[in-house]
């Protein structure tokens, strides 16, 4: 679904991604982590195109992110993305925040907009906000409308980029329920995070980065029984406690 | 042996003319406003393009009339823009054209304003927003359209309206092309009369209450509506 194939990325001089390597299949769940600054945000990214790269090449349902044939909003249409700070759009209701890409990229009609984007949000257990404004709700709930959002325009798989690292704690899990929920419902995702909870629950593989490279990408089970370099020993040994 | 003053001039009969005139200096700040807050959107926009020459473009436009006083540029306009608009539409010389090129000029003066604080106004919408409208497969159109310059606007509204404020005062200059709003007016009627210091300040008085109460409706405005 998802393939990322000797990807390199420099900002000016800088090179923040580094012939990184790696893929997704239809329903798996990838959860990418790291320390900071070690290009995993940029990297989720790279996949729908909002950082463009220098070298190698991203696939997606064989489509090439990169490439001048593609239309990239179209196909970024199709890849659900969430944010850190979820991103809302303050000046619309939650419901108008559901529904305007469905009507204004996908063409639907607003009732067809309304009952889908609806849909979720009563999946993500808000309907009764659909009304508010963005910044009348709280941070988890705010991120579970942009989950809402990104799913009513039938994804084709799941982009999440810390989605709970802006949250206070007690907000955290309410927001992994949903991902969780959708991991087993086989929607193909590729998550940013450092909640290893979340990894050991539903990640069928895992990549760590360090410094811009793929140090590691093995199944959940080899990573936390007995990852082979150092720094993702150290990098394990600091998180969990 | 004081100046004494004579507000006699301020009759019903001068107060028509001077009201003619007032109408004349709100459609030149209406229009203005209007003309000005959208060429300076589209100013802004290529400002902050990623292409390189509409940017040289914008900047040295924003640059060159931020540089001139206003009252040149009018003067230039009033001087220049009626022969060439003659010349290309094969006008007669008695069209009166100073209105429009009153407007012209104050349009495109005043976008050049418009246009910074309409920049500001973008790039004060966190970054984070028109990744998340073009994840949603927006086009950069959509995005600024659908998502960003709401966003902008709704913060910029009490800066847009000051600006509005400052260019209703600006309108007095248009007394240099002999037009007829309502500071060549008052200062018509005080000179024909001998009245001028009367007139100047009964016009400062009229300027004073409309900009002022205008500013404390923007106020208003900040308080109420801005959170």
């Amino acid at each position: 679904m998802i393939e990322i194939k000797n990807v390199s990325k420099w900002y000016g001089g800088f090179q923040v991604l580094t012939d990184c390597t790696t893929s997704v299949a239809k329903g798996d769940v990838m959860v990418v982590c790291g320390p900071s600054g070690s290009g995993k945000s940029t990297l989720i990214k790279t996949v729908n195109g909002l950082e463009p790269i220098q070298k190698g090449e991203i696939l997606v349902d064989n489509i090439s992110v990169g490439s001048p044939k593609t239309n990239l909003s179209k196909l970024r249409a199709r890849i659900g993305m969430v944010f850190q700070n979820f991103e809302l759009f303050p000046h619309l209701s939650i419901r108008q925040n559901l529904t305007i890409a469905q009507v204004k990229v996908l063409g639907r009609s607003e009732e067809e907009a309304t009952a889908k984007g609806l849909k979720y949000l009563d999946r993500v257990g808000l309907l009764a906000q659909k009304d508010k404004y963005p910044g009348q709700l709280s941070g988890g709930q705010q991120q579970r409308v942009a989950i809402a959002r990104a799913l009513s325009m039938d994804p084709i798989a799941m982009l999440f980029d810390e989605p709970t690292s802006a949250l206070d704690p007690e907000m955290i899990n309410e927001v992994l329920d949903v991902m969780v929920g959708l991991a087993q419902e086989g929607m193909t995702m590729m998550v940013v995070t450092h909640e290893m909870g979340f990894a050991k629950r539903v990640a069928n593989h895992i990549v760590f980065m360090d410094k811009g490279q793929i140090v590691e990408d093995c199944t959940k089970d080899e990573f936390f029984g007995s990852p082979r370099s150092e720094r993702a020993r150290d990098f394990l040994a600091k998180i969990i406690h | 042996m004081g100046y004494s003053f004579d507000f006699s001039s301020i009759n019903p009969a001068n107060l028509k003319v001077l009201g003619d005139g007032m109408l004349l200096s709100l459609e030149i700040t209406a229009t203005a406003v209007v003309v000005g807050i959208i060429w300076g959107t589209l100013l802004a926009m290529m400002r902050l393009s990623s292409i390189k020459p509409l940017q040289w473009f914008a900047a040295g436009y924003v640059n060159v009339f931020r540089s001139i006083p206003l009252v040149m540029v009018l003067l230039w306009f009033f001087l220049i823009v009626p022969q060439f608009l003659q010349k290309i539409f094969n006008l007669s010389p008695a069209d009166d054209l100073r209105v429009a090129s009153a407007l012209v000029a104050f349009s495109l003066f005043e976008a050049a304003y418009y246009s910074e604080i309409i920049r500001a106004g973008i790039q004060s919408v966190p970054k984070g927003q028109i990744a998340a409208a073009q994840a949603l497969g927006m086009s950069y159109g959509q995005s600024m359209r659908l998502v960003i310059l709401p966003q902008a606007f709704r913060n910029m509204v009490p800066l847009l309206l000051t600006q509005g404020i400052v260019l209703f005062q600006d309108t007095s200059l248009v007394y240099v092309s002999a037009l007829a709003e309502f500071f060549g007016e008052a200062y018509g009627i005080g000179e024909r009369d001998g009245r001028i210091v009367e007139m100047m300040l009964f016009a400062g008085a009229v300027y004073f209450v409309i900009c002022f109460g205008a500013s404390l409706l923007v106020r208003y405005y900040q308080k109420k509506v801005v959170l």
